[in-house]
């Protein structure tokens, strides 16, 4: 599905990807974790094609990334800061992205799911920062595509449509679709997830099920294992 | 563009002419005055409006590049965007009041019509230089700061040190010196157009002798334009190659 050899970014005086060899096999939730600044959203955005790799090949469904956008229609992406053109209205955003990819009616399943009715006249600028990712949740999941990806999905969300989320996400799940997923809720993480992949200074440092995590480092519960890696790592 | 800043710059221009013609009551006289605001000010507001926008859109962008769109088709849309809806503002407001009063009638319709070619040429060139600015530096502070910078350098201080030169190495054969110089700024190159086809040039002493044998002919017409799209061309294509190799 994704395939990434070795690949390498720098910003400035900065490495943030220092070989990152990853091979995410069709269907299933993999979450990608780290600590703040591992390079979580620099490894996405590279899949995406939004940073341009110093080194090193992504294949993206058989198709090289580089120098090329139409693999592009088979991704959905959340991303991380729900940053829209404030002067635009939910609904002309909503049919504007829908122009620009292809027409779908799962739009209208959406809104009704996460309660938007009543915001879709509004400016997006007026919106308070749950509304708007759930304005960004349904640009995501309007279509159907058979990779997606989430940037942090539940910042922001009440609790109930955090449930709608996982739900939203098993769904696609069932549909054998892959997604990926980064997060730092470790609950969120557990539940949902098939297979984890911790990055660490810019290098995969484990892949694998929760349950192969817990055994590596001897700990009984999934939050404690993610902690033990850090201090690990970091004391 | 849901810009009500371009209706803005159209409204300006509007009440520009009209004021103009009311003042002047003679159409060649209206046009040498807008001359001298559109040399100065068209440049001005293409860079401030383009690294605006730049700025302004940026998260907006961001959501573009994550949908199916080749990166080059996204910036030149832009860009294309801020250029054209200015040049429209600028072709219409001064267009209407003229043509109002009678421009068809009058025989200054075709200095008028270089007048906003030459403004439409001033706005394409300094939007796609500001882009190259905004593209260039993150920080927006500073991309202001370059534009603006870049703006003074073009329409003041770029003459300075050119008549400096002139004033420094008076004793020399200067003709083909001062064209070249002219033609490297697309300010005093547009200026120096619209001035000699107002038929002025006696102004310009024995200089405007040999800028009328140049720019008066069809050959120096030919080639200052080209110039000017030379001047458009660079710019736009830097845009291009510089957002393929941008992280966002």
């Amino acid at each position: 599905m994704v395939t990434i050899e070795n690949l390498h970014k720098k910003f400035g005086k900065n490495q943030v990807l220092s070989g990152v060899d990853l091979s995410i096999t069709e269907g299933g939730i993999f979450a990608v974790l780290g600590p703040n600044g591992s390079g979580k959203t620099t490894l996405i955005k590279s899949v995406l094609g939004m940073v341009i790799p110093d080194k090193g090949n992504i294949t993206v469904l058989n198709e090289n990334i580089k120098k090329n956008s139409d693999y592009r229609h088979k991704i959905d992406y959340l991303p991380q800061i729900a940053n829209f053109p404030s002067n635009l209205r939910v609904k002309e955003l909503i049919k504007m992205i829908k122009d620009l990819r292809k027409p779908t009616n799962e739009d209208q399943r959406l809104i009704e799911l996460f309660k938007l009715e009543p915001f879709l006249d509004k400016k997006l600028g007026n919106l308070s920062g749950g509304t708007k990712q759930k304005v960004n949740l349904v640009l995501t999941f309007m279509f159907d595509s058979p990779l997606i990806i989430l940037d942090e999905p539940t910042t922001g969300l009440d609790p109930i449509s955090l449930i709608r989320l996982k739900d939203l996400i098993s769904a696609e799940k069932e549909k054998g679709k892959t997604i990926l997923i980064t997060s730092h809720i470790m609950s969120f993480v557990e539940e949902i997830s098939d297979e984890i992949v911790f990055i660490l200074e810019g290098k995969i440092y484990f892949k694998g099920t929760i349950q192969k995590l817990k055994n590596k480092t001897d700990q009984p519960d999934f939050e404690h294992a993610i902690a033990s890696i850090l201090t690990d790592n970091h004391a | 563009m849901r810009s009500r800043w371009s209706y803005v710059y159209f409204a300006f221009y509007l009440l520009l002419g009209i004021v103009l013609l009311f003042l002047n009551n003679d159409l060649s006289k209206a046009v040498i005055t807008l001359m001298n605001v559109i040399i100065v000010l068209v440049p001005l507001i293409g860079t401030i409006f383009g690294v605006m926008y730049y700025y302004n859109s940026k998260e907006f962008t961001e959501l573009l590049l994550a949908q199916p769109l080749k990166r080059s088709s996204i910036f030149l849309g832009q860009y294309l965007g801020v250029a054209l809806s200015l040049s429209m503002s600028l072709i219409l407001g001064l267009g209407l009041p003229f043509v109002f009063y009678g421009l068809f009638e009058s025989s200054a319709i075709w200095d008028f019509s270089l007048l906003l070619i030459t403004g439409t040429f001033l706005t394409l060139i300094f939007t796609a230089l500001a882009f190259n600015i905004a593209l260039s530096n993150e920080n927006k502070i500073k991309g202001f700061g370059y534009a603006i910078l870049l703006w003074l350098f073009l329409a003041v201080i770029y003459d300075g040190l050119f008549l400096m030169t002139l004033i420094m190495f008076e004793d020399y054969p200067l003709d083909k010196v001062s064209l070249i110089g002219t033609m490297l700024n697309p300010i005093d190159l547009s200026r120096t157009l619209i001035l000699l086809k107002l038929d002025i040039s006696a102004l310009l002493g024995y200089t405007g002798a040999v800028f009328k044998q140049f720019f008066g002919t069809s050959f120096g017409l030919i080639i200052s334009f080209i110039m000017l799209t030379v001047w458009v061309v660079l710019p736009v294509l830097r845009i291009i190659f510089k957002s393929k190799k941008k992280d966002f």
